[in-house]
């Protein structure tokens, strides 16, 4: 009896432990978001001040308004959104396409050519070749240069490949002798019964379009083609952005409450609220994900 | 063991029907016309974007001009491994950084989801457990550039929160992101902050396959929480951490681009310029091509072999490996 009431005493205290981890770290992983917004949506007095920000002080929409007539915002935007939507669709096209050859046992040279794909997750020519090759081909500063170097990845494929080989075969035999070829097979039976894994690799990769900067930052010059990261960057990790200054020197002219801090934090929340909207919905099939890549790799 | 066998009797049953051999051929590749139309576009992308890009490796023994291009700049043989290996006055700073601060990565962010996965596995309430699981995986979802400008704001000196709650506790404020004394231990913690909700998700998974007649049977002999933990939930995760542990040394030479690319700045160069940063740096922006191009192919070299190496370990473990 009394080793059972230490025992509960013990799990208790590790109940406590546990749930006050937890709850600092859920903390931790929200108040910066809390934070930024509070400063964005506060007066400038309060929005430089130091200390913990929790919510809005002599609160204001003043930086939303002025940061919402920075260009750079909806061009980046813009582009951001195109190369998600179009980056998104012909991925998913050309890697199921892929996927369903690769899948088929009586491919020849399937096994060689499954090979090649796949060591190229093992070895790169680096940067600087990348570079010169994008540039060689002539996709430099143009909106492709931010689709077709990341359009197939292997390993999206490959999980593609391993989900139509679990589709029974007697149901595409059945098809195949009313006469109807791969292509038509893959696009009216195969595609249709495969809904689940083309949804979660759609989202993988559009979040990935969502959040890609680097190819933006190096294949990109034109400002017209900017993608929303790399505007986000060069106002808020590099501090240089010329419309800012303007934006300020305006502001100060027409005494608009606002400082360089509340118009960044606002910058930094409209860049973040579309993702952090999807977010609660799209988790789930992230974690899917990482379920199905666990079972191979 | 096996398919080696079939593939063995296999290969010799074709041998003895030879005859048919150039026939049947045609009539495979026939049959598969319509799939080999489906390749098209994985060919021309793998030729070009993943195989293509080794072509360019040739200015590492080069000296690349831009009007010369690849193909026509002068071969200097290992003119730029032998200043990158002997007279750089860089590389060997570099080289120590990447491995220091991948090496910090290992020994305190490889362990901390594990910790947090232990942690989440004791929380009884579940819509708690779920909901802070959710918070958790927040911060995996946005790029270094979103949370950077995050960290930026919160450790500012000036009017960071951090140093606002520091300052309370008597102590003066630290520049986290611009002091070489602070710089790698705000990098291991903010990787971890990122990526510790979203690393329990494996671990999790494994526990889960975990029998409950083992806890049932722990319990009838006395086991508290702790001692199920130690030995029931741990050793059934000890292949999966196994596994992990090995990838992720594998990884020694990638000290995590994006983050370090967004949070460092000149005044912490000499603690935080890895061999990614170096090679952005001085090749593309100093346009030193083909030493930049040496140091990467050093890397990749370095990487693969390591990717093998890691790969032989874990088959030698009796999983399977990647390759």
């Amino acid at each position: 009896m009394k080793a059972f009431s230490r025992m509960t005493f013990g799990e208790a205290a590790f109940q406590v432990i546990a749930v006050v981890t937890v709850t600092l770290l859920c903390i931790s992983t929200l108040y910066p978001f809390i934070h930024v917004l509070s400063v964005s949506l506060s007066s400038p007095a309060e929005a430089i001040r130091p200390g913990i920000h929790l919510y809005p002080k002599a609160f204001t929409m003043a930086a939303y308004e002025q940061a919402v007539k920075l260009q750079g915002i909806w061009v980046g935007f813009g582009n951001t959104i195109y190369r998600t939507l179009v980056g998104t669709f012909l991925s998913v096209f050309v890697m199921s396409l892929g996927a369903y050859a690769l899948s088929k046992k009586h491919l020849p040279h399937r096994s060689f050519i499954t090979m090649a794909v796949i060591v190229t997750m093992f070895f790169s020519g680096g940067l600087i070749p990348t570079f010169l090759l994008i540039k060689e081909i002539g996709l430099y500063d143009t909106r492709w240069a931010l689709i077709i170097p990341g359009l197939f990845n292997t390993f999206y494929m490959l999980i593609m490949r391993n989900f139509f080989m679990s589709i029974p075969s007697e149901l595409e035999e059945s098809v195949k002798i009313d006469g109807a070829n791969d292509l038509r097979i893959l696009f009216q039976l195969v595609l249709p019964l495969s809904k689940p894994i083309l949804a979660t690799i759609s989202l993988w990769i559009a979040v990935y379009h969502w959040n890609e900067w680097f190819n933006g930052l190096i294949y990109i010059q034109d400002q017209s083609k900017i993608v929303l990261q790399i505007y986000l960057r060069r106002l808020i990790v590099e501090n240089s952005d010329a419309d800012v200054q303007l934006l300020m020197q305006q502001a100060a002219g027409d005494s608009i409450p606002i400082v360089p801090e509340t118009i960044k934090a606002a910058v930094l929340m409209i860049g973040t609220i579309p993702l952090l909207l999807v977010f609660p919905f799209i988790q789930k099939h992230f974690v899917k994900g990482i379920m199905l890549g666990s079972l191979k790799g | 063991m096996n398919s080696k066998m079939n593939a063995l009797s296999n290969a010799s049953a074709r041998h003895l029907r030879s005859g048919e051999r150039r026939e049947s051929r045609w009539t495979k590749y026939k049959k598969s016309k319509y799939l080999f139309l489906m390749l098209i576009p994985l060919f021309v992308y793998y030729a070009i974007f993943e195989y293509g890009p080794l072509y360019g490796i040739q200015i590492a023994f080069k000296d690349y001009m831009i009007r010369d291009g690849i193909w026509n700049s002068p071969w200097v043989g290992v003119k730029h491994f032998d200043y990158m290996f002997n007279a750089s006055p860089d590389f060997y700073k570099i080289l120590k950084n990447t491995v220091i601060i991948s090496f910090y990565h290992i020994i305190f962010g490889f362990p901390a989801p594990i910790l947090l996965a232990l942690i989440f596995n004791e929380l009884r309430v579940e819509l708690f457990k779920r909901v802070s699981q959710i918070i958790s995986y927040l911060p995996h979802f946005l790029s270094w550039v979103v949370l950077g400008g995050l960290l930026i704001t919160i450790l500012s000196p000036t009017t960071g929160a951090v140093n606002a709650v520091l300052g309370w506790l008597g102590i003066e404020p630290i520049y986290f992101l611009g002091d070489p004394n602070y710089f790698r231990f705000t990098l291991i913690l903010s990787s971890i902050w990122k990526e510790i909700g979203w690393g329990t998700i494996i671990y999790l998974a494994a526990m889960t396959g975990i029998d409950p007649h083992l806890y049932e049977a722990a319990k009838m002999d006395g086991a508290g929480r702790w001692k199920q933990t130690t030995h029931i939930t741990l050793p059934s995760i000890m292949s999966v951490i196994a596994i992990l542990f090995i990838f992720k040394t594998g990884q020694i030479l990638n000290a995590g681009f994006d983050q370090i690319f967004n949070l460092y700045n000149p005044a912490v160069y000499s603690v935080a310029d890895i061999l990614d940063t170096y090679v952005y740096r001085v090749g593309l922006m100093q346009l030193q091509y083909s030493f930049t191009t040496a140091v990467g192919l050093f890397k990749n070299v370095i990487a693969f072999s390591l990717v093998l190496f890691t790969n032989y370990m874990v088959k030698k473990l009796g999983q399977e490996g990647i390759l």
